[in-house]
């Protein structure tokens, strides 16, 4: 699903302060795999992540998403495939719009934004639905602004609205970081219902070791650009999560 | 009484400018100022035409047009060459004034007995109430426009564009290309009060531009200042306190001037009512209960 070849980053070139965020990376994620990425800070991982979906142009490498070469794609025409989660919740929604109106752009992601009124009494009963699978009583809320939530709604929210449009690969960086425990929780056994239930292919950018432990059929670690170890699925299952911790060491 | 009417005839005229501000500020966030040589622009080419003769309703689209390429250089340098908003705005204003100085041949045009889209009917004999039932037809039908834009699921988009940017990118639109057209369409909206208003004065003044930002601004907040007080979100009840809030804020002018404030006062007098209606939503009343 994607294939990534020598792909490399550079931070402010040829100053004092450059750095390689990415430093040669070759990874190939198969359809509906589950790839868990863990790392310590600046170890590049947020900025592959970017590479993949557009936000970022490589310096050199290229990157293949279901036998398209994107490399030279901007992110609004990755979107096609690609959707993402990110860490502020801010940042995956529209807070002065209503729930409704995030959804409705939502749906529309891989299409043009046409000069028609896409939201009727169809479209609303397909989102209280959707929305009702959380089961947040949010779906009473639709014509609320979204900035009215919390964050741990916000997320969830976001999670369904990656897949109210054809959605090919999930990118989920750290979604859980601003959340607390509980929503955490809930965000990321969500997120892992809807990767299985739509076989997404899903990479998780995650702080922490125990979703990284439970979640994901793949693990890889990140140390500066680089990627240091490569666990599969047959191996993860075998992976103990104090080994994981060990990996920090 | 003339005097009050004449003032809300004002008004309805820089609703354009309002509406232009508000697609600009509030919904594109974005501080954009071309809004002073756009207005005289859409002034400019009304008298030209209007002098040869043109009907107003053939120079109306050449006027948005024009309203619009000015937006859409400010959003070309804005967002093409990374230039500060304001900065490309100042610009663009700047230069205006010598385009529209070139269109003009000299710096004010009469319009004396030349057919203006307010002679075109006849619904009354007093020419004041003429004028304001054409101008409330003419702002009714932009609105209208504006407010089915704003529901399209390109006006969705728009509205996303200005609220979180990483959102609207990652959900596929060209942000740049969102701003481009956003800012084309405050300044052709800021245009067509130039074409209302030199239409209704019968004259266009090369510095009739000069700080009219400043009333699409006033506007702008009046109606901010309800729309949060009555956690207002539909868009056109949004809409229509702009348009209130174009009124209310020349209806507030002419008090003053009725007052006996010295007219040369007058841009320190707005300004300061700006001020004022900027703080008043800031300020924490005891009589209130704490939300």
């Amino acid at each position: 699903m994607i294939s990534v070849k020598n792909l490399y980053k550079t931070f402010n070139q040829g100053k004092a302060t450059q750095v390689n965020a990415v430093n040669g990376i070759s990874l190939d994620i198969k359809k509906e795999e589950f790839l868990v990425i863990v790392g310590s800070n600046g170890s590049g991982k947020s900025t592959l992540l970017d590479l993949i979906a557009g936000k970022l142009f490589a310096d050199k490498g290229e990157i293949v998403l279901n036998g398209f070469d994107v490399s030279k794609l901007p992110d609004y025409k990755r979107s096609k495939w690609i959707a993402r989660v990110f860490q502020n919740p801010f940042s995956g929604t529209a807070s002065q719009l209503s729930i409704l109106d995030n959804f409705r752009l939502a749906s529309i992601r891989t299409q043009s934004k046409g000069l028609t009124i896409g939201i009727n009494e169809l479209f609303k009963k397909k989102v209280k639905e959707k929305i009702s699978l959380l089961g947040m009583g949010l779906e009473n809320k639709i014509d609320q602004p979204i900035g009215s939530l919390s964050g741990g709604q916000r997320q969830a929210l976001t999670l369904l609205m990656s897949i109210m449009d054809d959605c090919k690969v999930l990118l989920l960086d750290e979604p859980t970081a601003a959340l607390d425990p509980r929503s955490s929780a809930l965000i990321m056994q969500t997120a892992d219902l809807l990767i299985k239930e739509f076989n997404l292919t899903a990479l998780l950018i995650t702080h922490n070791l125990r979703d990284a432990y439970n979640y994901g059929n793949r693990i890889i670690m990140m140390n500066e650009g680089r990627i240091v170890q490569d666990i599969n699925n047959y191996e993860k299952a075998k992976l103990k999560q104090t080994e994981l911790y060990d990996w920090f060491v | 009484m003339d005097f009050y009417l004449f003032a809300v005839l004002q008004g309805l005229c820089f609703s354009g400018i309002a509406l232009g501000i508000y697609i600009s500020m509030k919904i594109f966030n974005i501080p954009d100022i071309t809004t002073d040589g756009s207005y005289t622009l859409g002034a400019a080419v009304t008298a030209i035409l209007l002098m040869h003769h043109i009907s107003a309703f053939i120079a109306l689209p050449l006027v948005l047009i024009a309203g619009a390429i000015s937006g859409a250089l400010t959003g070309l340098i804005h967002t093409k060459l990374k230039i500060n908003a304001l900065l490309a705005g100042i610009l663009v204003m700047y230069s205006l004034y010598s385009i529209n100085l070139t269109i003009m041949g000299r710096s004010n045009l009469p319009l004396i007995n030349v057919p203006s889209l307010f002679s075109i009917l006849n619904i009354s004999s007093n020419t004041n109430y003429n004028s304001f039932y054409i101008l409330i037809v003419f702002i009714t039908i932009t609105t209208t426009i504006i407010g089915y834009l704003l529901k399209t699921d390109f006006g969705i988009a728009m509205r996303a564009t200005g609220d979180s940017e990483t959102m609207i990118r990652s959900l596929g639109v060209n942000t740049d290309r969102m701003k481009i057209i956003g800012l084309a369409l405050a300044n052709a909206l800021t245009a067509v009060s130039g074409y209302l208003m030199s239409q209704l004065q019968g004259f266009t003044d090369i510095s009739m531009g000069i700080g009219i930002v400043i009333v699409g601004l006033g506007s702008v907040i009046i109606a901010e200042t309800f729309i949060n007080l009555f956690n207002i979100t539909s868009v056109w009840l949004s809409l229509g306190l702009v348009l209130l809030g174009a009124v209310i804020f020349q209806l507030v002018l002419a008090i003053t001037l009725d007052l006996g404030v010295d007219a040369n006062l007058l841009k320190l007098v707005t300004a300061a009512f700006v001020l004022i209606i900027i703080i008043i939503p800031k300020l924490k009343f005891n009589f209130l209960p704490k939300i």
